[in-house]
């Protein structure tokens, strides 16, 4: 019984402050949030050891059990092991020049540059699909788009001055009353789960049910 | 002849330096000595008033001034503001601030102590005009922000709003909820997994716990759980956030432990990936074009990465699910995805997929502050065109709707 009910119970004390210090302004109430901001990043330090254990269990559990994709499980143990190794007996780690920061900078990023680049190609496959105008609606978001398009590039202010003032305009009235819209509706309901959490109404995030 | 032509002519070249040094610096102290003589010492700031700043956390008084005649002139280079709690002790520089300015907030003031300030109008040479010593006052924290009633009224109005349809609810009221495309499509979606005996792929965003879509997206993966454990299908969660790891591992096992079928959970199923981006999406992708999943749901927040994951989940011929409160992510979604909750619909989605009548009292209470906010929104414009166009004199309604 308490192994449900004291989490509902410390759930329903941090979730009733939260709300009260945004209306109390007083310094020890606000202290108080400060420090339980700060006690929050230091669950995540200890929550990413947490994740690091996790991650090395199913790796390990992959090569044990001979998957198919164990390979892979191997180039991460190379990769987390060449990194952690670097980084702790390296006696200047972040200096220029380290040879952590070599990897960082040489290896870590221009891989993640590359999958970020990689956006530009899934945009051009998605558009293709995306302005296919084989509805009302389609053909409206396709001559949209067309004109948002050429209305941020010179070339558009060059055909005409109106494409410009129409881009602002599809933007700026219905994009952005769509915009508005939906963000109501997210502000909204974003405070009724936080309400059905803190009250205890909805409990799926314990597994559900009492 | 030879021998005194240099001498004559070093002296006569130094006799000229001299002079013209000579020279120089006396035509030097004239210009230094121009300004003393020339202007007055700056005129001081005056009207110096203080406050205790309104809806602060204490230890802040507000400051404000006249400035000096001479500020219009350029001859202020800045004000400088003093602060004591004993006129006769001297006062201790509080703070700074630039010629043109008016107003000064001192953040350190002591609490419930009175305190004095003065104003110094500051030159370019560092002269300081002082003005006259302010009357004290006293810096006191406050426990009510008044600024910030508007948004306690409508928070009662919600939380009545919400409590009265769960009582409802709970009375055995039918509460009419309008049909969800995408989570109606759950059930097919975990079936037709189970048919082709792939796995179920649930990403629950890049976020963090602390965010509510996050929270969202928890709470749908436990009724996904339910069904998945139902039909014994394999539910792969790879996570971005290790907090979340471990909350989702929870909701899963027991979820499956709830269905009655505790054996099939597996804890490597629910696992952390890295919480960096662009490492995520290859390591997402890496399992849908490895493990090839017959449906995938994507749920909670998401950045650049979206069109990635929907578009490489597409090409593997997933049935894709997503919701997410994202606004810009949300075009993606709709292009790459088959079913696609736009903002609210994914708070809604677990009181939609349990069918408790609790929750659902919940989204009824949601629907009914969002007609109060249309109305609010219709009522605004109305009077905001009347003051626009002169038709009625006050803009009254102001106070009511600036918050900060």
């Amino acid at each position: 019984m308490l192994r449900r009910r004291l989490p509902l119970l410390l759930c329903f004390i941090a979730g009733l402050f939260m709300a009260v210090q945004y209306y109390v302004p007083h310094h020890s109430v606000q202290s108080a949030y400060e420090t339980l901001l700060l006690w929050l990043q230091t669950l995540l330090a200890f929550a990413f050891l947490l994740g690091t254990v996790s991650l090395i269990r199913v790796h390990y559990h992959k090569i044990r059990n001979k998957a198919a994709d164990r390979g892979f499980s191997l180039v991460m143990f190379a990769g987390l092991f060449a990194m952690l190794g670097l980084g702790f007996f390296h006696p200047s780690h972040h200096a220029p020049g380290s040879p952590f920061n070599l990897m960082f900078l040489n290896v870590q990023v221009p891989i993640e540059a590359t999958m970020f680049s990689l956006l530009a190609f899934y945009v051009a496959s998605a558009a293709f699909r995306a302005f296919r105008a084989r509805t009302l609606e389609a053909t409206l978001l396709l001559v949209a788009a067309a004109i948002v398009m050429l209305g941020r590039v010179p070339i558009g202010e060059m055909i005409s001055s109106t494409i410009p003032e129409a881009t602002r305009w599809i933007l700026e009235v219905p994009n952005l009353a769509a915009k508005r819209g939906i963000m109501i509706g997210v502000g909204l309901g974003m405070m009724a789960t936080s309400l059905k959490i803190i009250l205890g109404i909805e409990r799926a995030w314990m597994g559900g049910g009492d | 002849m030879r021998a005194r032509t240099p001498a004559g002519f070093v002296v006569g070249v130094l006799s000229i330096s001299a002079l013209f040094l000579c020279s120089a610096a006396l035509a030097q102290e004239e210009i230094e000595a121009a300004p003393a003589d020339s202007l007055p010492p700056l005129s001081p700031p005056t009207s110096v008033m203080i406050s205790d700043t309104p809806n602060d956390r204490g230890f802040s008084i507000n400051v404000t001034w006249a400035l000096s005649s001479d500020d219009e002139a350029g001859r202020v280079t800045s004000y400088r503001i003093y602060r004591t709690s004993d006129p006769d002790t001297g006062f201790a520089f509080a703070g700074r601030v630039s010629p043109g300015d008016t107003e000064y907030r001192d953040g350190d003031a002591p609490e419930g102590e009175l305190v004095y300030y003065r104003v110094s109008a500051t030159d370019d040479v560092g002269a300081e005009s002082p003005s006259e010593t302010s009357a004290p006052t006293q810096a006191v924290p406050q426990w009510f922000n008044k600024e910030r009633i508007n948004v306690l009224i409508a928070v009662f109005i919600f939380v009545a709003a919400i409590v009265y349809f769960v009582v409802s609810a709970r009375r055995g009221k039918d509460l009419f909820i309008r049909r969800l495309a995408g989570l109606d499509e759950v059930d097919n979606a975990v079936g037709r997994a189970t048919e082709m005996g792939k796995p179920i792929l649930y990403i629950s965003g890049l976020s963090t716990v602390s965010d509510v879509a996050t929270i969202a997206a928890i709470n749908i993966l436990g009724e996904v759980a339910k069904k998945t454990a139902e039909y014994n299908t394999r539910l792969i969660v790879p996570c971005a956030d290790p907090i979340v790891m471990a909350v989702e591992q929870e909701v899963v096992k027991e979820a499956y432990a709830k269905v009655g079928r505790p054996d099939s959970y597996n804890e490597d199923d629910v696992f952390y990936l890295t919480r960096s981006q662009f490492a995520y999406v290859a390591g997402v992708n890496g399992i849908m074009v490895r493990q090839r999943p017959a449906t995938i749901l994507y749920m909670g927040m998401f950045f650049a990465e979206s069109l990635v994951l929907a578009e490489t989940g597409a090409s593997v011929g997933a049935i894709q699910i997503a919701g997410t409160d994202a606004v810009t992510q949300l075009p993606f979604f709709i292009t790459a995805c088959d079913y696609t909750l736009i903002g609210e619909e994914l708070y809604a989605a677990s009181a939609y997929l349990s069918r408790e009548p609790v929750l659902l009292g919940g989204l009824k209470g949601q629907d009914t502050l969002k007609m109060v906010i249309a109305i609010t929104i219709i009522l605004t414009t109305i009077v905001a065109t009347l003051v626009a166009v002169n038709a009625i004199g006050a803009d009254f309604m102001t106070p009511l709707l600036i918050t900060q």
